[in-house]
C-alpha cells in the first residue's frame, strides 16, 4: 500500500491561536491518496477541510500551525521541508484551484501571461515555447478562442472561463498532486457541470490524484473515488465513495445524508384556486451610465413576467446568478420600481401605491433575505428586530414584544433569548429571527429570497422543514426565489424558471421536474450535481447532534 | 461596555493619553480653587523666571500676570472651544454626510460640491476670513472653527453610509414600512458612528491649534485667558524671556498628544480586529 501513496497525511493536529472557538483546526487527522484517484474531503463550514488543504500547501493562515503529524508526499514530510524547497514543490508538483477564480486571478495581468509564470518560474523554456504551451493549455481547458482568451484580463472571461484558466494554470506544469477547495461553490449550476466534467476528464488524462474540498454531497456522488468526511476537526468517516454515499456508518454523516433535498418531489398539496398575488406584465430595465449617450448601458433585468400565486401556495422562481429572480423579488415588495405592468395583491395594484399607501400597507408583503449576518441590525436586540416592525405601525410595545416571544417560540428559538444580539446566534438561527421578523407583521405574502443558501446543508434542511410546517401552520403563501432545484422540490407547489429577465416555464412542480419543456428548464435539470444517486437517508430524517 | 474598557486599557499610549487628558480637565476644574483672582488681572512684577518667587511657580508674563493662574484658567477656555467646535463639526458632517450617502443621486452631487468647495480651501484662511468678517468675540471664534472643520467627518460619514446603505437589514427596515428619518439616524447611524467618532478627536486637537494659530496672530478674543493669547503674548520677548511663548506651547502640546492618543485608543478598542494586522 505505501509504494502506491501519493500523499499521506498522518496524524495530523493543527493548533488554533489562543482565544478561538476551539483549540484545535485539526485534530489527528490521517488521510491516504493515491494517485489517478479523486478523494472527495466534504463538511460543513467549520470543519477543518480547508484548512487541511492549507496545511498540505503550506499556506496556513498567521497564527494557525501545526503541531504534530507528518504530510508526506513522495515520500518527504511537507511540514519540514525548508521554504525554497516548499516553493519548488507548490505550482510544479502540487496544483491548487482556488474557490473564486476572480479573487484568485490577478486583475492587472492578461490570463495568458499569468498561466506563462508558472512556466517561466519552474522551467527554462524560451518565450516562444511557453506561448505555444499557453495556447494548448487553454485548448485543453476548453475554453472557446484560446487566443482571444489569453489576451484577455480575468473580468472579461465569465465566471466558468476563469475557473477554466485557473485550472489550466494548475495543470500547466502535469504536477502529481492537484488541490480542489471548493472549485464550483462560486459558479452557476450549470457551469458547474462542466467545470466538475473537465476536472474529472483532466484528471483521467493525466493520472493526477485530486484532493477535492467541498460541502455538497451531489457534487460527491458525481465525481469522488473516495470521500472523507470532516466534522469540527476531527475525520468521522472514510471509504470509498459508493460505501460512504449509500451506506454512511457515522450518525453524523447519515445526517449530512438526510440533509440532501431529493430530486423527487414530495406529492402535491391541495391548493386554492384563488389567486393572492398577480404580476402582471412586469419589467425592470436598469439604466447605467453617463453623460454621454455612447457610454450607457441598458440592462433588461426582467422583461415581461407575469405570474400567479394562489392563497396558501408556494411559488418557487428558479434561476441562474442574472436572471432576474432577485430583481423581481424586489420589485415585489418595491424595494425596487417596476418600469412597467402591475403587481396586484388581492386585486389591488401595489404599483399604483404613493410612497405613504405603500408604507401602511408594508405589512401586506414581507420578505426573508439571503445573508443572515447581514440582514439584521448589529447594534438591536434581536427582540427589539422583531418588535420594531408592529410597533411602527401602531402595536403598543407590550403587546408587540408578547408577539414576539410567541414567534420566537413558533420558529423553533428559546423565547428567552429575546434581549440577546444578532450575533450571539449561528447563521441558521439568525435566519430564524428573520422569519420571526417578517411574519411578526402577519403579511398575506412572504418572499424569501435565497434563505437557504447561505446555509450549512444540514441547518438548511432544518429551516426548509420549518419553513413547510409554518406554510401549512399558518396557510402563508410564499414566493420562494432559489437557485437550487433540490430545494425548489421540495418546497414549491408551482415553479417559474428564470433566463436573463424571462421566466422560459411555468408549471406546477411535479410538471416541471418530469417533463421539462424548454430546452433551458432540462439544461439546468442535467446539470443537477448528484443525479445518479438517490441518498439513502430520507430527507431531514436524522439531525447532527 | 466593560470589554470596550479591558480593550482600551490594555493599550499603554492610550492610557496615558487619557490620563493627560484628564489632567487637563483636572486643571480647568480646579482653576477658581486654585487661582481664585482674575488671572488676567496685574499679579505682579512683569518678567519674573519660573521659581525665581515662591508666589509665581511659573513666573510672569511681560505684563505682570501669573502664568500659572493664566495656564489653569486656560485649560477651560481651550477645552470649551475644543468640545464645541467638535460638536458642531461633527454635527454639521453627519448631517450632510447621512443625506449625502443615504439618498445619493443628485442630493449627493450637491453636497459633495458644497463639501469640497468647503475642502479646497485652506481652512485657516476660511477662518481668518470668518473671524474678519464677524469679529473675535469668543463664542463666533469657536463657531467658525466648527465650520471650517467639518468637511471631512462629512466624507467619513457618507462613505460609511454608501457602504451601509445597501445592507439586507437597511432593506428590511424598509420592507417593514420605516419612515427614512429612522432608518438613517436611528438604524444606520449608528454602525456608522465609531470612525466619526475616532475622528472627532483628530478635530478636537485641530480646533485647540486653530484657536492658539488665531490667537498668536492677536486675531482671539483678548479677553478671555487661552493659551493661545498667552503665546502671542510672549512673542515680543520671545529671544530673551522665551519662557513666556514656551511654558503654554508645551501645555498646548501635551493636551493635544493626550487627545491624539485618547482617539488611537478609542480606534483600537472600537475595532478590535484590525488590530491584529
Amino acid at each position: 500500500m505505501s509504494d502506491n501513496t501519493l500523499l499521506s497525511i498522518e496524524g495530523l493536529t493543527v493548533a488554533l491561536p489562543k482565544g478561538a472557538d476551539r483549540p484545535h483546526a485539526l485534530e489527528d487527522v490521517s488521510l491516504r491518496l493515491a494517485p489517478n484517484e479523486i478523494l472527495c474531503v466534504v463538511g460543513e463550514s467549520g470543519s477543518g477541510k480547508s484548512l487541511t488543504a492549507g496545511a498540505v500547501m503550506g499556506l496556513l493562515p498567521e497564527g494557525v500551525r501545526a503541531t504534530s503529524g507528518r504530510i508526506l508526499f513522495e515520500g518527504r514530510d511537507l511540514l519540514a521541508l525548508p521554504p525554497a524547497e516548499m516553493r519548488r514543490l507548490r505550482g510544479a508538483r502540487i496544483g491548487m484551484v482556488f474557490q473564486e477564480p476572480m479573487t484568485a486571478l490577478n486583475p492587472l495581468r492578461r490570463i495568458g501571461s499569468q498561466i506563462a509564470e508558472m512556466f517561466r518560474i519552474h522551467t527554462q523554456l524560451s518565450g516562444a515555447e511557453i506561448d505555444r504551451r499557453v495556447l494548448a493549455l487553454l485548448a485543453d481547458v476548453r475554453i472557446p478562442d484560446p487566443e482571444g482568451a489569453a489576451r484577455a484580463y480575468p473580468h472579461e472571461l465569465s465566471g466558468g472561463q476563469r475557473q477554466r484558466a485557473m485550472i489550466a494554470m494548475a495543470l500547466a506544469l502535469e504536477p502529481k498532486l492537484l488541490i480542489c477547495d471548493e472549485p464550483t461553490t462560486a459558479l452557476d449550476v450549470t457551469t458547474q457541470a462542466q467545470i466538475l466534467h473537465l476536472i474529472r476528464d483532466m484528471q483521467r488524462r493525466t493520472g493526477t490524484a485530486v484532493l477535492f474540498i467541498t460541502h455538497d454531497f451531489g457534487v460527491v456522488a458525481d465525481i469522488a473515488d473516495r470521500v472523507a468526511v470532516m466534522r469540527r476537526g476531527l475525520l468521522v468517516e472514510q471509504g470509498p465513495a459508493g460505501e460512504v454515499l449509500n451506506r454512511p456508518q457515522h450518525p453524523y454523516t447519515r445526517a449530512l445524508v438526510a440533509a440532501v433535498p431529493p430530486l423527487a418531489p414530495p406529492p402535491a398539496q391541495p391548493i386554492s384556486g384563488e389567486v393572492v398575488l398577480e404580476i402582471d406584465h412586469v419589467s425592470k430595465t436598469y439604466r447605467k451610465g453617463g453623460w454621454l449617450k455612447r457610454n450607457r448601458r441598458v440592462t433588461h433585468a426582467v422583461k415581461d413576467v407575469s405570474l400567479s400565486l394562489p392563497r396558501g401556495g408556494t411559488l418557487g422562481i428558479v434561476g441562474e446568478s442574472g436572471s432576474g429572480k432577485s430583481t423581481l423579488a424586489r420589485c415585489i415588495v418595491r424595494l425596487l420600481d417596476p418600469d412597467g405592468g402591475a403587481i396586484r395583491l388581492e386585486g389591488k395594484d401595489r404599483l399604483a401605491l404613493s410612497r405613504e399607501e405603500l408604507r401602511k400597507a408594508a405589512p401586506q408583503v414581507q420578505m426573508v433575505f439571503q445573508d443572515p449576518y447581514a440582514s439584521l441590525n448589529p447594534r438591536r436586540r434581536v427582540g427589539e428586530l422583531v418588535a420594531q416592525g408592529p410597533i411602527i405601525h401602531g402595536t403598543p410595545k407590550a403587546e408587540a414584544y408578547e408577539r414576539a416571544r410567541e414567534l420566537f417560540a413558533l420558529v423553533g428559538l428559546d423565547p428567552a433569548a429575546l434581549d440577546r444580539f444578532p450575533h450571539e446566534f449561528s447563521g441558521g438561527q439568525r435566519q430564524r429571527i428573520g422569519l420571526a421578523r417578517a411574519l411578526a407583521m402577519r403579511p398575506r405574502v412572504l418572499v424569501a429570497d435565497e434563505p437557504v443558501s447561505a446555509l450549512d446543508v444540514s441547518v438548511q434542511a432544518q429551516v426548509l422543514k420549518l419553513l413547510a410546517r409554518l406554510r401549512v401552520q399558518l396557510g402563508l403563501s410564499i414566493v420562494f426565489i432559489t437557485h437550487d432545484l433540490r430545494v425548489a422540490a421540495q418546497l414549491c407547489d408551482h415553479v417559474a424558471v428564470m433566463r436573463e429577465g424571462e421566466v422560459v416555464e411555468n408549471g406546477t412542480v411535479a410538471e416541471v421536474f418530469a417533463r421539462p419543456s424548454h430546452d433551458y428548464t432540462r439544461a439546468l435539470m442535467a446539470a443537477i450535481p448528484g443525479q445518479g444517486w438517490t441518498p439513502p437517508v430520507a430527507f431531514g430524517s436524522e439531525e447532527p447532534v | 461596555m466593560l470589554g470596550f474598557l479591558k480593550r482600551y486599557a490594555r493599550n499603554p499610549a492610550a492610557v496615558v493619553g487619557l490620563l493627560l487628558v484628564l489632567a487637563v480637565i483636572g486643571m480647568a476644574l480646579s482653576a477658581p480653587f486654585v487661582f481664585p483672582r482674575d488671572p488676567l488681572s496685574l499679579a505682579g512684577r512683569p518678567l519674573q523666571w519660573p521659581m525665581d518667587n515662591p508666589r509665581f511657580w511659573l513666573g510672569t508674563d511681560n505684563t505682570g500676570r501669573d502664568i500659572a493662574a493664566q495656564i489653569f484658567h486656560g485649560a477651560r477656555v481651550s477645552l470649551l472651544i475644543g468640545l464645541v467646535a467638535t460638536v458642531i463639526a461633527i454635527a454639521i458632517g453627519i448631517v450632510i454626510g447621512a443625506i449625502s450617502g443615504f439618498y445619493g443621486g443628485w442630493v449627493d452631487d450637491v453636497l459633495m460640491r458644497v463639501t469640497e468647495a468647503f475642502q479646497t480651501l485652506p481652512n485657516f484662511i476660511l477662518l481668518l476670513v470668518l473671524v474678519a468678517v464677524f469679529g473675535s468675540d469668543i463664542t463666533f471664534v469657536t463657531i467658525a472653527i466648527g465650520i471650517v472643520s467639518w468637511p471631512p467627518s462629512a466624507r467619513l460619514t457618507r462613505a460609511e453610509f454608501l457602504t451601509l446603505r445597501n445592507r439586507e437589514f437597511v432593506q428590511a427596515c424598509r420592507v417593514l414600512g420605516m419612515r427614512d428619518a429612522q432608518i438613517i439616524f436611528r438604524e444606520i447611524l449608528p454602525n456608522a458612528l465609531p470612525p466619526v467618532i475616532v475622528y472627532a478627536s483628530v478635530i478636537m486637537a485641530v480646533a485647540i491649534l486653530l484657536e492658539s494659530a488665531l490667537a498668536f496672530l492677536n486675531l482671539s478674543d483678548p479677553n478671555v485667558p487661552s493659551w493661545g493669547n498667552l503665546i502671542g503674548a510672549g512673542r515680543g520677548v520671545l529671544r530673551v524671556q522665551w519662557y513666556v511663548s514656551a511654558i503654554p506651547g508645551v501645555v498646548i502640546l501635551l493636551t493635544v498628544l493626550g487627545v491624539s492618543l485618547v482617539g488611537q485608543g478609542l480606534n483600537d478598542a472600537l475595532n478590535p480586529r484590525l488590530k491584529g494586522r
